[in-house]
């Protein structure tokens, strides 16, 4: 049969994911106790029970009723793991659950959900290997594919991953500006990374999904799955793999039940798979079965976040940058205590998000990044976590001398 | 269309931000062709008011002439008549205020602003009654009325509300009565029940109601028993400064102190003994911060004493009301501007502190707070986070730094001139009506 009629393979990854907030912390504040534990523990709650067991059940019972035909992935951080194990330890089981059916891969990335590659390579390292062991250990297998943390990527990244030397690819936002007149459902390759291919988002159907569903003033709505499947037909012959990455908190958080979001993806793959030459693929096998078609340049930075799909998000102005130069800035006295719950303390904080809170783009028109804020407004989120780090900073100066009296 | 418009302060001489307001109001009207004849109880320096055909009284009160000064290019006129309507008493301060404005215009008069010397005589015109003086406000604007042609009566606050209610009634035209502040804000519980039956009355026979802010439509709807589709809310705006800043030097000050300033009357509703507590807790921390409270007010010694009590007296600095360059002067020494109101139905200082590209921090009791977002918000009863506030705009600079050029973007979004287009839809709407 002719190559143009090959059917495009569906590679879809959720990316799993809850900040641990801080509470209110005040200049006047010394304790070292810096989350809002009831706070996290009740919007893990939610979450869980919105999102992560009904679609985590939804997904077991597709993989199972189609046999091993519908794949999927996950990115799933240290950061919310954590939170899951201790406050909704079912939701833990149920991924354990799929990782069982074999049909289920999960990525690389840092376990804090972090920008460290943006400020220490050597912390961003020790950060991919803490989540590989811990993806080893809850779920027995080991990531080949990484994704940054909001698919923050340009070419160094790739370089940084490429000699690591445990990664078959990567992930990256399929935007225009770096595909220019290419299309996204094909496998790439970053320059100069003979052993690294490339996967890049579809975001128009991802976002058809992720941010669109239940869009009433949009003219396809509403979505349904034979339409959604209609659209992956039509690529037929021009692509490769439809690459599906979205929150999985798409799934009855970001989009309500009421959508009928869950009725969507329960129908999805039956649609997909109605087709004989469609199939499903984990970014592994997408690795695997393609090879690459050419390379992409990507000397900028590029991201998955907002119209701009850059850094602005979380480094958009004067408090941000200062705020993740100051924190990056404790990295050797902080290490050098050898402090465990410092460290670890330190880590948290490093946490993506804490950073998308200061965001003062859009503000004023009351968006999307108001909705996922808990402060009142990005300076608010500035005072509280410099007043944070500031006291972090003072208990690693206290464990410093500590630790020096003792070597003396 | 042509308002016939009632107020009562207008600067120089203003005691709070209502003058500004009507200042701003009126100027942007005559940019959108809004013909505007506004009627003052207090005479006005010209250089404040070239934007407008104003009358001024003459020599005696008693004489039912004014003198009217003409510029030729724009659309609003003033009436004057001398009074001692002050927009933030209560009759008990009345009196105090008589002598306070013998002796204003004393010093005006050694000024030799020859308009405001005439004001010298009259006040022994006047009767010792407040309730009274609106009367007699209302008397003089209705004998104005009936030598202007106009299509609606548009009053600002309470003061002027019988004469709007006069006015109209006597001319047939619509009513609209523009609430920048309310008993309630004034006196919180503890109301003056003549003033009140003033303002409900006002805003029963009113056709429409402006309100600065939904704060203050809220309690409009809530205390006076007003329904809801009669209340619109109009935003205050600000005035960019043409004008190139001042420079001058921080006299006395060392250049390494910060400053944090309170800026507005000390009077209960601003919330100065909040200021004072904060100032407290900041300084428990920090050493090299000044706070300057600028303004008067029946709380002033209070306040006062008060510092000093708390041991904080050689770090709070009290200037006395301050006019013109004096503002621009002390806005260009802030580090911090600080808003500590227990009830504001606007607020139009931060947004002038913004646009001296002062960041501002303000209570989450005031109608700005609505219209603002690039500026810091805190309960006027939370001392600690208010403390904890100021504290993080003096030690961090990108903070300062991102509220400053943020808040100085926002603010010009704010203007005047759309405060007087929503009037000029909302006169439309009543016209209509009639």
């Amino acid at each position: 049969m002719d190559v143009d009629f090959i059917m495009p393979s569906v590679c879809f990854y959720f990316q799993v994911h809850q900040p641990l907030r801080l509470r209110h912390y005040t200049i006047f504040d010394n304790s070292p106790t810096y989350f809002d534990d009831s706070k996290n523990a009740s919007i893990c709650r939610k979450v869980a029970n919105k999102c992560y067991l009904p679609t985590n059940r939804l997904l077991l019972e597709t993989i199972r009723r189609f046999n091993g035909r519908f794949k999927i992935a996950y990115s799933v951080t240290g950061v919310v793991l954590e939170q899951l194990h201790k406050y909704c330890p079912e939701v833990v089981s149920t991924f354990d659950a799929l990782a069982q059916t074999g049909c289920v891969e999960f990525l690389a990335e840092t376990y804090y959900h972090t920008l460290s590659w943006l400020y220490s390579r050597s912390e961003f390292i020790e950060q991919v290997n803490k989540h590989i062991e811990m993806v080893e250990y809850l779920f027995g297998q080991t990531p080949r594919v990484f994704r940054n943390t909001e698919l923050i990527y340009n070419n160094d990244l790739a370089e940084t991953i490429n000699s690591m030397g445990k990664f078959d690819a990567i992930m990256a936002e399929g935007a225009d500006h770096i595909l220019g007149y290419r299309s996204p459902n094909f496998v790439y390759r970053p320059p100069d990374c003979d052993n690294l291919k490339l996967l890049l988002k579809n975001y128009s159907l991802s976002d058809d999904i992720a941010f669109r569903f239940s869009n009433r003033q949009w003219a396809e709505f509403p979505l349904m799955a034979d339409k959604f499947t209609d659209w992956i037909n039509s690529i037929n012959g021009n692509g490769n793999v439809v690459n599906l990455f979205m929150d999985y908190e798409t799934f009855g958080e970001h989009q309500w039940e009421d959508t009928g979001i869950f009725n969507f993806m329960s129908h999805l793959p039956e649609e997909i798979l109605k087709h004989p030459d469609n199939n499903f693929k984990t970014p592994s096998e997408v690795v695997r079965c393609y090879d690459a078609v050419g390379t992409v340049d990507v000397p900028h930075i590029t991201s998955w976040a907002d119209m701009e799909r850059d850094l602005s998000a979380w480094l958009g102005n004067a408090m941000q940058s200062n705020a993740l130069h100051e924190l990056y800035r404790l990295e050797r006295p902080i290490k050098e205590t050898g402090d465990e719950d410092l460290i670890a303390d330190w880590r948290r904080l490093q946490t993506s998000d804490h950073f998308y809170y200061m965001c003062t783009k859009y503000f004023s028109d009351g968006d999307v990044h108001k909705y996922f804020n808990p402060y009142e407004s990005p300076y608010d989120s500035y005072i509280n976590f410099m007043n944070v780090l500031n006291n972090l900073e003072r208990r690693c100066v206290g464990a410093g001398v500590g630790k020096a009296r003792v070597t003396c | 269309m042509k308002v016939f418009m009632l107020g009562w302060e207008f600067p120089p001489f203003i005691s709070g931000g209502l003058g500004t307001a009507c200042h701003g109001l009126t100027k942007a009207m005559s940019k959108i062709g809004l013909e505007v004849v506004f009627v003052l109880p207090t005479p006005i320096e010209s250089a404040f008011s070239t934007h407008v055909i104003m009358l001024t009284p003459q020599q005696s009160w008693a004489a039912d002439d004014f003198r009217v000064e003409y510029d030729k290019s724009k659309n609003v006129k003033f009436h004057e008549i001398e009074s001692l309507l002050q927009p933030y008493s209560r009759p008990e301060d009345y009196q105090q205020r008589f002598e306070e404005i013998i002796k204003q215009k004393q010093l005006i008069g050694s000024d030799n602003i020859e308009t405001s010397v005439g004001g010298l005589d009259i006040v022994e015109h006047y009767c010792g009654n407040m309730l009274a003086e609106i009367n007699r406000y209302a008397a003089a604007s209705v004998r104005l009325a009936l030598k202007e042609d106009f299509d609606v009566v548009h009053a600002h606050d309470w003061m002027t509300y019988p004469a709007g209610i006069a006015v109209a009634a006597l001319m047939g035209k619509p009513l609209v009565v523009h609430v920048h502040s309310t008993e309630f804000d004034r006196s919180g519980e503890h109301v003056n029940q003549a003033i009140y039956d003033i303002e409900r009355k006002g805003m029963h026979m009113a056709d429409r109601i402006i309100a600065v802010s939904h704060l203050t439509r809220n309690i409009i709807i809530s205390r006076y028993g007003i329904v809801g589709e009669k209340v619109e809310v109009v935003y205050n705006g600000v005035e960019r400064e043409d004008d190139s800043p001042v420079n001058f030097d921080k006299v006395g000050i060392h250049s390494d102190e910060k400053i944090v300033l309170f800026l507005g009357r000390i009077t209960m509703q601003k919330g100065p003994e909040y200021f004072l507590m904060a100032a407290k807790k900041v300084l428990e921390v920090m050493d090299n911060v000044k706070f300057v409270m600028a303004g008067s007010g029946d709380m002033m010694s209070r306040t006062i004493e008060m510092a000093a009590a708390m041991g904080i007296g050689q770090k709070v600095l009290f200037t006395g009301f301050l006019h013109g360059q004096d503002v621009k002067k002390v806005f260009e020494m802030a580090d911090l501007y600080v808003m500590p109101s227990v009830s504001e139905p606007f607020g139009i200082a931060p947004l002038e502190a913004l646009n001296h590209d002062v960041p501002v921090l303000i209570s989450k009791q005031s109608g700005v707070a609505e219209v603002l977002t690039h500026v810091l918000k805190v309960d006027f009863w939370d001392v600690r986070e208010m403390a904890n506030k100021i504290l993080a705009v003096l030690r961090y600079p990108p903070l300062h730094m991102t509220l400053r050029e943020h808040g100085n973007f926002e603010v010009r979004k704010l203007s005047w001139e759309d405060s007087a287009k929503k009037c000029a839809k909302i006169y439309d709407g009543l016209m209509v009506k009639v």
